[in-house]
């Protein structure tokens, strides 16, 4: 079972159950005020969204919510938890993911396709991708801030760095990999109608795992 | 009831692209000599308790400043 976590504000938590039926497996919702994630549940995404409007910084308030201390007991014991979008920006506030995310050096919302490099395959998530997907961005507070030495960066840019992320990193994992947050929408590539499948590998290993 | 002005600023040394904005925008008015422009956040608390200070520095540390790209002074204000 897959919890899809909402808190006032997420949008994009209906493309990530979506994804994760289409590759056969199973999606529920957690509330942001449950201090427990729902029965059965092996892994956890972080939706996309303004989480509490984006008030103070993006994913601020989220990270702090009940839910997440039960996100956090769920990653200490080696779950999977994946944050897109919005999610990263709330796991890196909670301390789950290194860095921050910053405002974009562009000062503007970027919305558009980008080729993503998969520079670590050695993670739950990413076993079955190759080494470049196609995905899409949506976002103004994308440009991940951290020290990349001590960072697992799983995706970057390329070949340019449309947010200005540090390294151009598009994602990072935690130390053991099965904590990973990414800014582009991986569920928002999975059918061909949206121009891209190149998400399916990343959910189909996320329900496998 | 005491009254806490906590500010919060871009550390030094970081980027910090919505002063840069605002700071081309000065310039396109025709004001010069802007040597940085840099935006930051001013948090009005009101409080009750024995040390308002350091409640406000700990509320600083847990939510209101992230420590790898903002700096926070606290200050009672009159």
């Amino acid at each position: 079972m897959v919890a899809v976590v909402r808190f006032p504000g997420s949008l994009d938590h209906e493309s990530a159950v979506r994804a994760v039926r289409g590759v056969g497996g199973e999606a529920t919702y957690a509330w942001h005020a449950d201090p427990q994630l729902p029965d059965g549940t092996r892994a956890v995404i972080i939706p996309g969204g303004f989480s509490y409007g984006d008030h103070l910084r993006p994913g601020a308030i989220a990270s702090r919510s009940p839910i997440m201390d039960a996100v956090r007991r769920h990653a200490d014991a080696g779950g999977l938890v994946l944050g897109i979008c919005n999610g990263f920006q709330v796991l890196c506030e909670a301390g789950l993911l290194p860095g921050v995310l910053r405002t974009n050096a562009t000062t503007s919302f970027v919305c558009r396709q980008v080729e993503l490099e998969v520079l670590d395959h050695d993670t739950p998530f990413t076993r079955e991708l190759g080494a470049a997907i196609s995905v899409p961005i949506k976002n103004h507070d994308g440009a991940w801030f951290g020290d990349p030495h001590h960072a697992r960066i799983v995706f970057s840019y390329g070949p340019e760095n449309p947010l200005g992320s540090v390294a151009s990193a598009a994602g990072v994992a935690s130390a053991r990999g099965n904590v990973l947050g990414l800014m582009p929408h991986p569920e928002e590539a999975v059918d061909p109608l949206l121009g891209s499948t190149d998400g399916l590998g990343l959910f189909a290993a996320l329900v496998r795992a | 009831m005491t009254r806490v002005v906590v500010t919060v600023m871009p550390r030094q040394g970081v980027l910090d692209p919505q002063g840069q904005a605002v700071r081309g925008a000065l310039g396109r008015l025709g004001f010069s000599g802007i040597h940085d422009v840099r935006l930051g956040r001013r948090i009005e608390l009101e409080l009750d308790g024995p040390d308002p200070l350091g409640t406000a520095r700990e509320m600083c540390e847990r939510l209101l400043a992230n420590a790898l790209i903002e700096d926070f002074t606290v200050a009672i204000e009159d």
